[in-house]
């Protein structure tokens, strides 16, 4: 049985159907990337998947749990998926160390001290201990990214969405948070919407191609860059492959 | 001048007098209208379709309505309902829903310029609606809405003398019913309006203090830059 599992998934905003019915399956410690033209749904399904905007139709199912139901508890859920946003969402009241270490005090209610200290180890995993007591406003982008995945990463989640983390970041700032995710590669599932070539060829075990709200073609990196079945994904790959780098 | 010197000496215990009841009613007022205009700007944001109504209903009435009207319907217009207040209460009750409806709205314009991606990131980490706006919405809401609420504060210090209209004995009651007996208004009244300037540049100060401790290093007004610097 797959982790997490994606069933037939349909959204639609003010009539207009974004996902068209979008199946797929991950298991533990993968790393698929989402790639596809913008206005595809990528975002939409990121977020159909932790309900922060449940779908139409169709399941989500995680560990054997169909968080889709009306019955689930969508908070506890919501503990195990982690969100990394493409515009950071650092809470801007709070230290680095208390944007890590908030979700354990008030979700999973672990003493302060105790979550205090869990968020400056995350904190040291993403580089950033001497940025502990800095504002979210007193960091650059790519240190307020690092931030976000060490949040993610403290409530010991089974999945991390990642939704475009580098979009929103200076061109030298990427490599950085590129170099996080990248040491979480086969430790915790990561499902990445991203246009970085380099970093879905060489991390993802899994490439999914998405276009006009439903899966084009998935598979390997290799196959995916050297032959894909499909003509727009092949289109698509060597437009953006000359625009973002294939290594 | 010597004159004049003994003439607020001889004023001072009954203007002292007025001054509590002015600094009661300030901060009642205040302090009771905030957590009445916390509820109705959560209700506003956050509520279900008859919450929200309910809360407008209740500032759109409180807000088009003068605030003198109110405390007539309050003292003189609920005896004949059966339901009696002393001067101060009618006073202390009416300042308070009266401010509650005006912070309403200040806090909800604070609310809703917190970007949407707070409430998002909160849920996202497990967090309940109802814990993200207590840890997440509420402390960047309420440092934003200092200075609105600065000025509410000085506003009900000042137009706490409306009280004096159902019989409160506040400063500018105390300050009529010398002059009444002494016929010096001009003395009295400059008296009164110089202890009202005092106290309002004092309160906005330490307004500004707080403002200056609770800001967020690096947003907005540095560390250091209060309300009136900026």
């Amino acid at each position: 049985m797959p982790m997490l599992e994606v069933k037939d998934i349909h959204k639609s905003y003010c009539k207009v159907e974004i996902l068209k019915g979008v199946s797929f399956a991950m298991e533990k410690e993968q790393t698929k990337v989402i790639i596809g033209p913008s206005g595809t749904g990528k975002s939409t399904l990121l977020r159909c998947i932790n309900q922060l905007s449940p779908p139409d139709k169709g399941e989500v199912w995680l560990d054997g749990e169909e968080i889709t139901s009306r019955k689930t508890d969508i908070n506890v859920v919501r503990e195990k998926i982690g969100f990394v946003f493409q515009e950071f969402n650092l809470f801007t009241h709070l230290t680095a160390l208390r944007n890590v270490s908030i979700g354990l005090e008030k979700v999973k209610k672990i003493e302060k001290e105790a979550a205090r200290k869990r968020a400056m180890e995350e904190l040291q995993r993403v580089g950033l201990e001497k940025q502990a007591e800095q504002y979210p406003a007193q960091l650059s982008g790519g240190q307020k990214q690092r931030v976000g995945i060490a949040r993610a990463l403290a409530m010991d989640p089974d999945i991390i969405l990642f939704d475009e983390p580098t979009s929103a970041l200076d061109p030298e700032l990427i490599g950085d948070v590129l170099d996080v995710m990248k040491s979480l590669a086969g430790k915790v599932a990561m499902l990445v919407v991203t246009h970085e070539m380099g970093f879905a060829r060489n991390v993802a075990d899994e490439i999914i191609f998405m276009e006009g709200g439903v899966i084009v073609e998935q598979g390997p990196p290799k196959e995916m860059f050297t032959n894909a079945k499909t003509q727009r994904a092949r289109e698509f790959l060597g437009r953006i492959g000359a625009l973002y780098g294939g290594d | 001048m010597t004159d004049f010197y003994q003439f607020f000496l001889q004023s001072l215990p009954n203007l002292l007098n007025g001054l509590g009841n002015t600094f009661l009613l300030t901060f009642v007022a205040i302090t009771v209208g905030f957590f009445i205009g916390l509820f109705l700007a959560l209700g506003r944001v956050y509520g279900t379709k008859a919450i929200n109504l309910f809360c407008l209903g209740y500032i759109e009435i409180i807000r088009g309505t003068p605030l003198l009207v109110q405390l007539f319907i309050i003292y003189f217009g609920l005896p004949s309902v059966g339901i009696l207040f002393t001067p101060l209460q009618a006073a202390l009750l009416g300042l308070a829903i009266n401010s509650g409806a005006y912070q309403a709205e200040y806090l909800r314009g604070s609310i809703q310029s917190i970007e949407s991606g707070q409430m998002t990131a909160a849920r996202s980490l497990g967090m309940s609606k109802l814990q993200s706006i207590q840890h997440v919405i509420l402390p960047q809401a309420l440092r934003v809405s200092i200075p609105a609420w600065s000025n509410e504060f000085i506003y009900l210090l000042q137009y706490s003398s409306i009280a004096y209209l159902i019989t409160v004995s506040e400063l500018t009651a105390e300050g009529k019913f010398i002059a009444a007996h002494t016929f010096r208004y001009l003395e009295i009244f400059a008296i009164i309006a110089i202890i009202y300037l005092v106290l309002t540049i004092i309160s906005t100060e330490i307004i500004d203090r707080i403002a200056k401790r609770l800001s967020i290093p690096g947003i907005g007004a540095a560390k250091g830059v209060g309300l009136r610097d900026v």
